[in-house]
């Protein structure tokens, strides 16, 4: 997706106009095979979205993508509602903080939502045919009257119009104490691991009394509390392996065959503390928010406050790369702490070859950078300037020199607009951005499937 | 440090301060209740703000700028809190160097945000007048009764610290910035 293609053709969806906090979409992930699209809301809401096949035949080449394949609401169900906590006379919001989707392993699909305390897995199920011709009963369903039944008949089964019906399986609940950040869906397509500010857990898909506890930071003393969990996520490949972050900006890669509890890490990634530039906000700005393992597994994507980095699992002394997504901000960390900004979580996302890894910023942008070429481009996800098909405008920041037209100034950012939540196909370069309580879909025309260049 | 930038600092750290009680306090009353991770960072920045302000007074003491911040503070306060003025004022003065040096072992706070009233012992009430403050006193620090070991606590106090036998400046001001707003 380079800035300067030609004419790439953009898709766009837009969705859920209406401003109300309940709709502020909070989590975004497409399925493995992309052709399904999550999205929870802070209503505990969940949205899918199918996308729509072309019809196939002649288009199948690689590179072709025929005029649709756009998404399209698949089905809507309420997944987690307000809930109270009664000893501790605590409200347990009903957002969704996470989705995950399982390997589809039937015709079913099956995904996991949660919110602060409980996970829940859902079966999402078409029924196109339904039974016809009961004895008993008639078509509305009403009993019939028994002197009226003169035959017997066996039910067929008719084709009626498709039906999604989402059923809750399992439920997955009292595991946390504290606020549930992660969900990952571990390789082995047995097991999860779910994560709070303190402690980690792992479960069976199919049993819901008890989890096994492998991760636990939890201090002697809460006083001695220094520092919390604030993601963690398997590694696509190694089902014994996986990682956590920390508010420190230290990642831990811990070996779930080293021991039962995985409190001393197998490694640690941190990089050194730039001394020089420390600040009141050095702790806020150096937690980490995010992070993803790329999809060869290799490598680790992480996002702090003002930048972006990765690192490789090879190395952990520090990041491989670090990307600066709004270092213009650096200056204003002091009005970002007092209206809340600086605590935002902004998450990050490889494409599906990690070539190009991309997040959120404010003002409705988001930026993806080039890992080849290290360049950095800003776009942005605001309805009032594009149309359906339009090109995908370049943003800039200006942040000195020579100010171009459309350039931004620093302090015209609206900090209210920020795209925290995101998600990339797995295979095609789509990407799926949610913007407060708009969903927006990017499709790449020219290069729908990702290629390094 | 010259002894301007040092009073901006100060002014910054205090203002800083302000400000990350008001959140703290704010945070209390949000839906889905206390939440660690945020209250942790707003624990480091208080902590911060509280060590560079201490640096910062420390390199104006030489200077004798001692006295001339604390007047504006007295003289904007005094309606609020007119007991503790003098008797803080000459414990500093003459522990100052005491509690300087000591400052990382006995210079700590207890953030208490949910035991705060109960567990307050007396001697530590009678210097805690909380005057016009009282109406929303939840979030000053305190000494907190010692929990018995195995007790556990939940929401924890995140800065962990524990006020020492000469009550140290930032209390001070904190006790003062609390009610100004």
């Amino acid at each position: 997706m380079g800035e300067d293609a030609e004419s790439p053709k953009i898709n766009h969806t837009f969705l859920r106009d209406y401003v109300t906090e309940a709709d502020v979409i909070s989590t975004v992930e497409f399925n493995q095979t992309g052709d399904l699209l999550a999205t929870g809301d802070k209503g505990g809401r969940v949205v899918i979205f199918q996308r729509e096949t072309e019809s196939k035949g002649v288009t199948e080449e690689a590179g072709e993508v025929g005029d649709s394949g756009e998404y399209n609401v698949y089905s809507t169900f309420q997944s987690h509602e307000p809930d109270f906590d009664y000893l501790k006379s605590l409200e347990i919001e009903e957002k969704i903080n996470k989705i995950r989707w399982l390997p589809q392993q039937n015709a079913a699909h099956f995904l996991l939502s949660t919110n602060d305390k409980t996970v829940k897995l859902w079966k999402v199920s078409e029924r196109d045919k339904r039974p016809e011709g009961y004895n008993l009963k008639d078509e509305e369903g009403r009993i019939k009257d028994v002197s009226t039944i003169t035959s017997l008949r066996v039910p067929v089964l008719r084709p009626t119009d498709l039906m999604v019906e989402v059923r809750p399986r399992r439920v997955f609940a009292n595991g946390h104490t504290y606020h549930i950040n992660s969900i990952s869906v571990n390789s082995d397509g047995e097991t999860y691991l779910s994560a709070d500010d303190l402690r980690i857990n792992m479960w069976h898909l199919d049993i819901t009394d008890r989890s096994f506890n492998i991760v636990d930071i939890k201090p002697a003393n809460m006083e001695d509390l220094t520092e919390v969990i604030t993601a963690a996520e398997f590694h696509p490949h190694h089902c014994h392996l996986f990682v956590y972050s920390s508010s420190k900006g230290t990642l831990r890669l811990c070996d779930m065959r080293a021991s039962a509890l995985c409190d001393r890490h197998t490694k640690l990634f941190e990089e050194p503390e730039d001394l020089g530039s420390r600040s009141f906000f050095s702790e806020i700005i150096s937690s980490v928010s995010d992070v993803k393992f790329s999809h060869s597994g290799r490598y680790l994507l992480t996002r702090d406050y003002l930048t972006a980095k990765v690192w490789d699992l090879n190395m952990d002394k520090g990041p491989v790369e670090t990307y600066q997504v709004h270092e213009y901000l650096r200056s204003k960390l002091c009005s970002l702490y007092e209206n809340d900004c600086i605590f935002d979580k902004f998450e990050c996302v490889w494409n599906s070859s990690d070539s190009v890894i991309m997040t959120g910023a404010y003002n409705s942008f988001f930026r993806m950078f080039d890992r080849e070429t290290g360049r950095g481009v800003t776009l942005e996800a605001w309805r009032e300037n594009s149309k359906p098909r339009a090109v995908l405008r370049t943003r800039r920041v200006y942040t000195g020199g020579k100010r171009r037209r459309g350039d931004v100034g620093v302090d015209s950012l609206d900090f209210t607009k920020k795209i925290l939540h995101m998600a990339w196909h797995p295979e095609e370069n789509i990407i799926a951005i949610a913007a407060t309580n708009n969903l927006y879909i990017f499709q790449d025309r020219v290069n729908p499937d990702a290629q390094t260049e | 440090m010259s002894a301007t930038t040092a009073m901006e600092v100060n002014i910054e750290a205090r203002r800083i301060l302000a400000v990350s009680i008001s959140k703290l306090y704010a945070s209390r009353t949000q839906r889905g209740g206390l939440r660690l991770h945020r209250s942790l960072l707003l624990s480091l920045v208080m902590k911060s703000a509280r060590d560079i302000y201490h640096s910062s007074r420390e390199s104006e003491a030489p200077s004798g700028g001692l006295s001339v911040p604390e007047e504006p503070m007295e003289t904007s306060s005094s309606p609020v809190l007119p007991e503790p003025q003098p008797e803080p004022l000459s414990d500093r003065n003459s522990s100052e160097t005491a509690t300087e040096e000591s400052d990382s072992k006995v210079d700590d706070y207890d953030f208490d945000i949910i035991e705060e009233k109960e567990n307050l012992s007396p001697a530590r009430q009678s210097r805690k007048r909380r005057g016009k403050a009282s109406a929303a006193p939840d979030f000053l620090p305190s000494k907190r009764a010692r929990l018995e070991p195995g007790e556990e606590r939940y929401e924890a106090p995140l800065a962990s610290c524990r006020v020492g036998a000469g009550e140290s400046l930032a209390t001070l001001s904190l006790n003062q910035v609390i009610p100004a707003f």
